[in-house]
């Protein structure tokens, strides 16, 4: 035993919270909610400690705790966190209490609490796990209390969309648990002691070590589980039904952080284990990212149902994530984990906008709303701006992310970013287009008398909205932090493979205007590093 | 040869390592013999107390024998024909627990069903004594002896229920083709007798070594033959037809202690035979095994989704385990026997406890063990559903529960086996099998209930039950390295002296 014990504190916080609900008296429901937003909030706000106790010049892992958990088979409790890790811990810490706070559940709110409680700590550990099969459990395990989520206070269809989300993600993390099982033992062969282990670090370190085809195929096992749960394109049919069918917070749990955890996979088991597969599958990748972004964009643009149409437009900017990552270069990767971060806070943002217009309309339908705007303005300026960050709109938080990841694929493969950009228009298109038929015209009978925001929706709206606009004006704090843990990730693959990342000379150290700078470099960089 | 006699000749060691046999036979026939003079002064829950008693008695009877086995290492006693080691010791500290577990779930369910008496009790715990013979057989005819003693006692188990024409049908059913393995069996151990001139394990053992006899008919069909009759004792694909309908007529209890004893003993006679006696010609049945293995996860999985009985659904995915644990066997490692062990003990829990929420859940005449008859559970009863759904989760693989280990260490002992396609095979088969017990989770939880359903009564036998083997796959699901390094040390190794 040893190291910090923050990292496991804020793990386990959430679920000493859902132990504590459990033996709440079903006569005292009304402290129900508090202790389930107190317990929230006291995790997020241990994240926003850590973000600020975080050491923002070391690429390494920080407040690491490594101790031997079943020792036979070489596995043990080892968390950390890096640059890379970071902001997906606060973001989790962040919108679990705005989802507690925003949704009341209708029927049994104790095993809603509950449940969610679960899913935080297993969001939580799967982003600091450094321990293969750690991280296995973790991932593994959300899908329990998300199946509860969805199929127990989901819309309609609730009970189909649990089942498939379940399998679905089953499906890719089993073939994950043969993949790891395999590099674990092989391994096991080329290491000094001869002892198995899962540790990821020591995993890395003999990753050049593999031969080459074996890696390649352990690699693809790694892959398609976390392409089930991206999702990057063709396997991505679970998420408009799951999406659609789960409670309001239940899609914004799942579109904010559980999606990450499929594109945070990517990048701490994809790239940092397999630098070569990495590589050699990149154009596949990037390929289904560029195909998935038009795609979602195109399905989006056809839907009739507004949360279906926001979770479409997840497709596409998962798409996104994913060009970024496997442009492999620092301006991809770290725009694709940025891009992370923004995602989840619009989309999860417009899934709570979409919850409170259902709350009010009872229907999604986009052809039954009209004229919202007149009947509730503040809903439709907090969806304006929503929206805009999504669209990528620059001075919004979007625009930072995609401008980053395109700025990266331009330079490593230079037509799939100029197609992926046409993605951007498409999303001003579909989220305008869906904006003016709700919001726009003269509202009827049905939608005249909507209320507007109550305070506690406000309340809830505020910090997304203050983070969409702080990060799109000021990305730095975020950047710099992302940044020596993304600059060693990018070292130890071409130190273990040998090659050199695409990058231009000159690196966006954060700011806007040292971004706008890195445009006017373009032309002078061309024909360099590819 | 004349060692044998020479060690056979010391009866003062070799009865330490049947007491567990002994004690298990006599408290049988103890009880019996109380019941028959003084039945009408006990009390109604005397039967089962002393099975439990019995249970734990083995339990404690087992830990000499297991510090034997470890300090003087594997060997055999009685003329070769007893295996002193760790991997029998293992069974039958299983098997005990399984009687004690078993005999708590019976209690509530003969007087619910007016069956009360000891025949039920006894059996079981006849049946488990054949059941520790099989375990630590080192002679195939003491191994026939063992199998026959645990199958005649199960044949009459499953028919015990005397006022339901399906318990009848299978009892019988069960009966013919039980007979008919026992058949195969019996005429795959004259073959290898012809092959290998020995009915004991080391001298086949030893004459493998010595004499190539990896293309020898005699001794392949004869393998073959041992293989069908195991096969069909684990309800191993292509043997696997009477399983639904035996699991669904046989009394809900019978077919806890089915699924988890009769399963175990099947196994570990099969890895006793296989790996310890035929290890030398792994690589002729290693295809065969991987064959059934891959036979049994498709079939067991792919069928569960169609049934609407729990029963039947639990009983294609005792095929869909056995395919799992066969899984290992394939591996014909220590690794693989080690995660055997870990899959069986983990198994034996989920299943007993599965088995007997269907026992409580099933009502007066043993009759609504549809998936109807499970809707809305969580609402009637939240925590016998929520006990269910840890076991099905268990049983799914899913992460924090003894079920997640079990598939881990087979998984890992097939791709250090580097049968990686197997395992890919395997765990593609546990989604599909995830999808069951889905449908199960979804029929308590999310279904609306049954609002003329009758209220439900859990004797406290069944909930004791529950109880232990829910906190077992808990506790093991989050901290299993005590139960893997029992299973890894309960090595399987057989020879005749100790060394």
């Amino acid at each position: 035993m040893g190291g910090s014990t923050v990292l496991p504190v804020i793990i386990f916080l959430p679920l000493v919270g859902a132990a504590a609900i459990a033996l709440i008296a079903p006569s005292r429901s009304m402290v129900l909610k508090p202790v389930a937003v107190a317990t929230s909030a006291a995790t997020g706000a241990l994240t926003l400690w850590l973000m600020a106790a975080f050491d923002k010049n070391d690429g390494d892992f920080q407040f690491t705790q490594l101790t031997e958990w079943i020792g036979s088979a070489g596995i043990s409790w080892h968390v950390g966190v890096d640059g890379i890790s970071l902001f997906l811990v606060v973001l989790t810490g962040v919108l679990f209490p705005l989802a507690i706070v925003a949704c009341d559940p209708p029927h049994d709110a104790k095993a809603y609490y509950i449940w969610l409680l679960v899913l935080e700590t297993g969001c939580l550990g799967v982003f600091l796990s450094l321990d293969l099969v750690l991280f296995f459990l973790f991932f593994e395990v959300v899908l329990i209390p998300m199946y509860f989520l969805i199929g127990s206070w989901g819309h309609d269809n609730r009970k189909y969309a649990a089942t498939k989300f379940f399998l679905f993600t089953m499906l890719g993390s089993a073939l994950m648990l043969v993949g790891m099982l395999t590099l674990a033992l092989l391994a096991k062969d080329y290491s000094d002691t001869g002892e198995i282990t899962f540790n990821l670090i020591e995993l890395a370190n003999s990753a050049g070590e593999l031969p080459t085809i074996t890696a390649r195929w352990i690699f693809l096992s790694f892959a398609l589980a976390f392409a089930v749960k991206v999702p990057i394109f063709p396997v991505h049919t679970w998420l408009p039904d799951a999406h659609t069918e789960a409670p309001t917070a239940g899609s914004v749990i799942l579109a904010g952080v559980m999606l990450k955890l499929g594109t945070y996979g990517l990048v701490r088991f994809g790239l940092y284990l397999f630098p070569e597969a990495s590589r050699y599958f990149a154009p596949l990748l990037f390929t289904l990212g560029v195909i998935g972004i038009l795609y979602g964009a195109v399905v989006a643009t056809m839907q009739r149902d507004l949360k279906r149409l926001v979770a479409y437009s997840s497709v596409a900017h998962l798409g996104f994530i994913v060009l970024g990552i496997f442009s492999i270069n620092t301006e991809g990767i770290e725009g694709g984990l940025l891009q992370m971060v923004n995602h989840g806070l619009s989309t999860g943002a417009l899934f709570l906008l979409v919850g409170f217009i259902y709350e009010r309309r009872h229907t999604r339908q986009i052809s039954e709303m009209i004229g919202l705007q007149k009947a509730a303005p503040v809903l439709a300026a907090v969806f304006t701006v929503v929206m805009l960050s999504s669209v990528g709109l620059p001075g919004l938080n979007g625009f930072v992310g995609e401008f980053l990841i395109l700025a990266g694929a331009f330079v490593a493969h230079r037509w799939w970013a100029v197609v992926a950009a046409a993605g951007v228009i498409l999303a001003a298109l579909y989220l305008l287009w869906a904006y003016q038929r709700v919001f726009h015209g003269t509202p009827d009978d049905a939608n005249r008398s909507m209320p507007d925001l109550n305070w506690q929706e406000k309340l809830v709206m505020v910090p997304l909205v203050g983070l969409i606009v702080f990060l799109g004006v000021y990305p730095k704090p975020v950047i710099e932090r992302m940044e020596p843990a993304v600059t060693a990730l990018i070292e130890h693959m071409e130190q273990v493979e040998g090659f050199e990342s695409p990058t231009v000379d000159n690196r966006p150290t954060g700011s806007f205007n040292e971004l706008r700078t890195l445009t006017d470099d373009y032309g002078s960089d061309e024909g360099e590093g590819h | 040869m004349l060692s044998i006699f020479a060690q056979a000749d010391i009866p003062d060691i070799q009865w330490l390592p049947l007491i567990p046999h002994v004690v298990m036979a006599g408290a049988a026939v103890v009880l019996l013999t109380i019941v028959s003079v003084a039945g009408r002064w006990l009390p109604r829950w005397f039967p089962a107390a002393w099975t439990v008693a019995a249970g734990l008695a083995v339990l404690a009877t087992a830990i000499p024998v297991w510090i034997r086995a470890w300090q003087e290492g594997p060997h055999s006693v009685v003329a070769g024909s007893i295996g002193v080691d760790g991997f029998s010791v293992f069974i039958i500290v299983l098997l005990a627990c399984t009687v004690v577990l078993t005999a708590l779930v019976v209690d509530g369910f003969l007087h619910r069903e007016s069956l009360d008496g000891p025949a039920f009790y006894v059996l079981l715990m006849l049946s488990a004594t054949g059941g520790i013979t099989m375990a630590s057989a080192n002679n195939l005819i003491v191994l026939f002896l063992g199998l026959e003693i645990l199958s005649l006692a199960v044949y009459v188990l499953v028919a015990m229920h005397l006022r339901r024409a399906e318990s009848q049908e299978a009892g019988i059913k069960y009966f013919v083709l039980g007979a008919f393995a026992s058949a195969f069996l019996l005429y795959g151990i004259a073959l290898v007798y012809g092959a290998t001139g020995s009915l004991n394990l080391i001298g086949i053992e030893g004459a493998l070594r010595t004499n190539d006899l990896s293309d020898n008919g005699l001794l392949l069909a004869g393998m073959a033959m041992l293989l069908v009759g195991f096969g069909f004792k684990v309800a191993a694909v292509p043997f696997h037809a009477w399983t639904p309908d035996v699991y669904q007529g046989a009394p809900s209890p019978v077919v806890s202690y089915m699924a988890a004893g009769v399963k175990a003993a099947g196994f570990a006679a099969l890895l006793r035979v296989f790996f310890a006696g035929f290890g030398e010609v792994a690589d002729e049945w290693q295809p065969v095994v991987f064959g059934l293995a891959i036979a049994s996860l498709a079939v067991g999985s792919l069928m569960a989704i169609v049934q609407t009985d729990v029963k039947r659904i639990l009983a294609y995915s005792s095929i869909s385990h056995a395919g799992f644990i066969l899984v290992g066997v394939q591996a014909a490692t220590h690794d693989g026997v080690a995660s055997v062990l870990f899959y069986l003990a983990a198994y034996a829990a989920m299943a007993i406890g599965s088995f007997a929420v269907v026992t409580v859940v099933s009502g007066p005449g043993d009759e609504g063990t549809a998936l109807d008859n499970l809707r809305g559970l969580a609402s009637r009863r939240p925590l016998l559903a929520a006990a269910f759904t840890v076991l099905l989760l268990s049983q799914a693989g899913i992460p924090f529960t003894a079920g997640f280990w079990a598939k881990f260490e087979v998984i890992t002992a097939a791709v250090d086996a580097r049968s990686f396609w197997l395992a890919v095979i395997a765990m593609l088969a546990a989604v599909v099998a995830a999808f069951l017990y889905l449908r199960i989770v979804v029929a308590m939880f999310l279904d609306a209930p049954d609002p003329d359903a009758p209220r439900l009564t859990i004797p406290r036998g069944p909930a004791v039950a529950i109880t232990i083997v829910v906190l077992f796959t808990l506790a093991f699901g989050i901290y299993p390295e005590p139960l893997l390094n029992l299973a890894e040390d309960a090595l399987l190794s057989i020879s005749l002296t100790a060394h």
